[in-house]
């Protein structure tokens, strides 16, 4: 389930979302101010299992933690004035939105001495140049799972947009900013282009891709893929790991064009109660061990160099987890498109349409 | 029968919270709505409050009322197909044995029990390539050729072939005669429980056979009730997003995911409200339609 679906889910599992939601629901309004209170505002399931009792006993802060289902319903939160929360965990094009939205406090490095462990690659990225409003937690890629002992080896973005070879046994996101920019960057362009020509380019290929399709799911792609629905899909790692661990005829691949990654960064809204906790939390989220526990838990990349010598081995050496660079660095993550939005919107309403 | 006219104080108190609901909940949001569907869309999704139809030209440009057209046409499916089934339903209900009554009433309403995302992935269970549906029809498949094959016969019937049923706007209309079914059942199952049988015994009794009685008594007598039953499974049909999210395939995006995109990914909230008034409209031309059709022929509206 995406985080920037289209859809009502996230990129985590439906259930627990619906879950996070009746958790959300049932804690909401807790949020206070007190000098030994920290209220975090994050998605389900992303964070280690002692993450919290760590930090408590570390600092003595107690912290009132909340969940979201997905950014646009964090962000229309915020929209209305920040209702009290210290931590927020955006995603890149989010972290620009809100920055743009003047929502996010410019991060004091001087209090966030852990800041030296965050991989180099990760700290320029084109959402926030320098992560002065954010500081980098976990990244993932979206990409094509698919069966192997239908499909052979798949290596480009090819097999889904341009073949029919395997027509009707293939499905894409229904999700706009991602399916586009993939499409976008299988022909060459930014996945973050505000061309009106390229976009449409894209709608395009999409349109002529959509008849060999069986749908645009709303990462539901993992259970149609181990249910033998269809065999090629494109969809988030972490997704395709959880059923490549119950089925070992299916596995994940980055195509060689490239993909859309994504990036969680940890903020700092403005406004929020206690900020100098939230210094404290952030700085605990990036100690190496804590950073490991948590990415011993969620099982998604983490952007702490220092924590790799505690990740699990068979984490660190999974392809599908930790990408090799080149990959990476043929890969793009999503930006605020701003204006331009109401075109990529316009191109997905006349593919679905067609 | 008027005697809240005598006591005004108790009416207007008695009167005051659902008017008080009503007001806050339904009228000020939908006014918030109509001033949104004026205004701009800044470039981080924010309102600019303004005066621009704008949102209103892009909203009627072909492709969007192509989608309003497409989820009118599922919803009258939905809406034939519902009252097909439904009607029988209620008839059975109102006409059963009165101990049978009430559990049979349980029973159209006992879905509801169950969170309809719920019970709409459990269709997909039901409906997908490999699901029960098609698990059913292999095991008959299997059988049947076993069978022939014991009595000598050649086998005709050749390989399974899995039935394509899921991802297809024919599993939007299932997964919506489904859910809408007892929206289309109640309102029915109402009016004739409430119908006076001796009109019936009376058709039959100066000759008229069952169907005769169905057609010209039965039918006429239930038709408020099959009105707004059908009435209400079509415009919850046509305004639904998960039923075509989750079941349909590449085409079968309805209005109400256009909607829902505005508010969500797209951060157009102004064209979102914009798209919701001109669905809002739409809807009561078809209603304004019927009643006049209605009307004219002086029937029931």
């Amino acid at each position: 389930m995406s985080k920037y679906s289209t859809s009502m889910y996230s990129r985590r599992s439906f259930l627990q979302v619906t879950g996070a939601a009746a958790v959300a629901v049932s804690f909401g309004g807790r949020v206070s101010a007190a000098s030994d209170q920290l209220n975090v505002y994050n998605w389900d399931t992303y964070i280690g299992n002692t993450t919290l009792d760590t930090f408590t006993e570390k600092t003595g802060v107690k912290v009132q933690y909340d969940l979201y289902a997905n950014l646009e319903e964090m962000f229309a939160k915020f929209q209305a004035g920040n209702p009290g929360y210290d931590v927020i965990f955006p995603s890149d094009y989010m972290i620009e939105t809100m920055i743009a939205a003047d929502m996010l406090e410019e991060l004091d490095r001087s209090l966030l001495p852990n800041f030296k462990h965050i991989d180099a690659n990760f700290l320029d990225p084109a959402f926030d140049p320098g992560c002065k409003y954010n500081i980098p937690y976990f990244w993932g890629s979206c990409g094509i799972g698919y069966r192997k002992s239908k499909v052979g080896k798949v290596d480009s973005w090819k097999v889904l947009l341009e073949s029919e070879e395997f027509a009707g046994r293939m499905a894409l996101l229904a999700d706009q900013r991602f399916v586009m920019g993939v499409a976008l960057l299988y022909l060459g362009y930014s996945a973050n282009t505000t061309n009106p020509d390229e976009i449409n380019a894209a709608r395009d290929l999409l349109i002529k891709a959509k008849k060999n399709l069986k749908g645009f799911v709303p990462d539901s792609g993992q259970d149609m893929l181990i249910s033998g629905d269809i065999d090629v899909v494109m969809e988030w790692n972490g997704d395709v790991l959880k059923v490549m661990e119950e089925d070992d005829d299916l596995t994940y691949v980055i195509p060689k064009e490239g993909t859309v990654i994504w990036v969680d960064g940890v903020c700092i809204p403005k406004g929020g109660p206690n900020i100098e906790n939230a210094y404290k939390f952030l700085n605990h989220l990036h100690e190496p061990q804590v950073n490991a526990e948590v990415a011993n838990t969620v099982h998604y990349a983490t952007s702490n160099k220092s924590a790799h010598e505690f990740v699990s081995k068979d984490d660190l050496n999974n392809p599908a987890i930790y990408a090799p660079d080149d990959v990476v660095a043929r890969s793009q993550a999503l930006s605020d498109v701003g204006d331009a939005l109401p075109l990529y919107d316009a191109a997905w309403t006349a593919i679905q349409a067609a | 029968m008027d005697s809240w006219r005598r006591n005004k104080l108790a009416f207007a108190i008695l009167a005051l919270p659902p008017t008080a609901w009503l007001v806050i909940f339904f009228t000020v949001p939908l006014a918030i709505m109509w001033v949104y569907s004026f205004a701009e869309r800044g470039p981080q999704g924010q309102i600019h409050l303004a005066v621009s139809f704008a949102n209103y030209v892009r909203a009627v440009e072909w492709i969007h009322l192509g989608i309003i057209w497409k989820s009118i046409w599922i919803a009258a499916v939905t809406t034939l197909i519902t009252f097909v089934v439904g009607f029988p339903l209620a008839m059975g209900i109102a006409f059963a044995p009165q101990r049978w009554k009430n559990p049979l009433l349980l029973l159209v309403i006992l879905p509801f029990w169950t969170n309809l995302l719920i019970r709409t992935y459990a269709w997909i269970a039901v409906l997908r390539t490999r699901g029960f549906l098609n698990f059913g029809l292999e095991w008959v498949h299997e059988k049947t050729s076993a069978l022939l094959a014991l009595i000598g016969l050649p086998s005709v019937m050749g390989q399974f072939q899995p039935l394509e049923l899921l991802y297809n706007q024919k599993a939007v209309v299932i997964g919506l005669v489904y859910v809408y079914l007892p929206f289309l059942v109640l309102p029915i199952y109402t009016t004739l429980e409430k119908l006076d049988k001796s009109y019936l015994e009376a058709s039959l009794d100066l000759g008229a056979g069952q169907w005769r009685t169905l057609r010209s008594i039965t039918m006429p007598l239930a038709m408020t009730g099959v009105i707004s039953g059908c009435m209400l499974c079509f415009i919850l049909s046509m305004g639904t997003f998960l039923t075509p999210e989750l079941l349909g395939g590449t085409d079968s995006e309805m209005i109400g995911n256009l909607i829902a995109r505005q508010f969500t990914s797209s951060r157009d909230r102004p064209f979102g409200s914009a798209l919701s008034f001109l669905l809002l409209y739409t809807t009561f031309l078809i209603l304004w339609v019927r009643a006049s059709l209605a009307g004219r022929k002086g029937g029931p509206i």
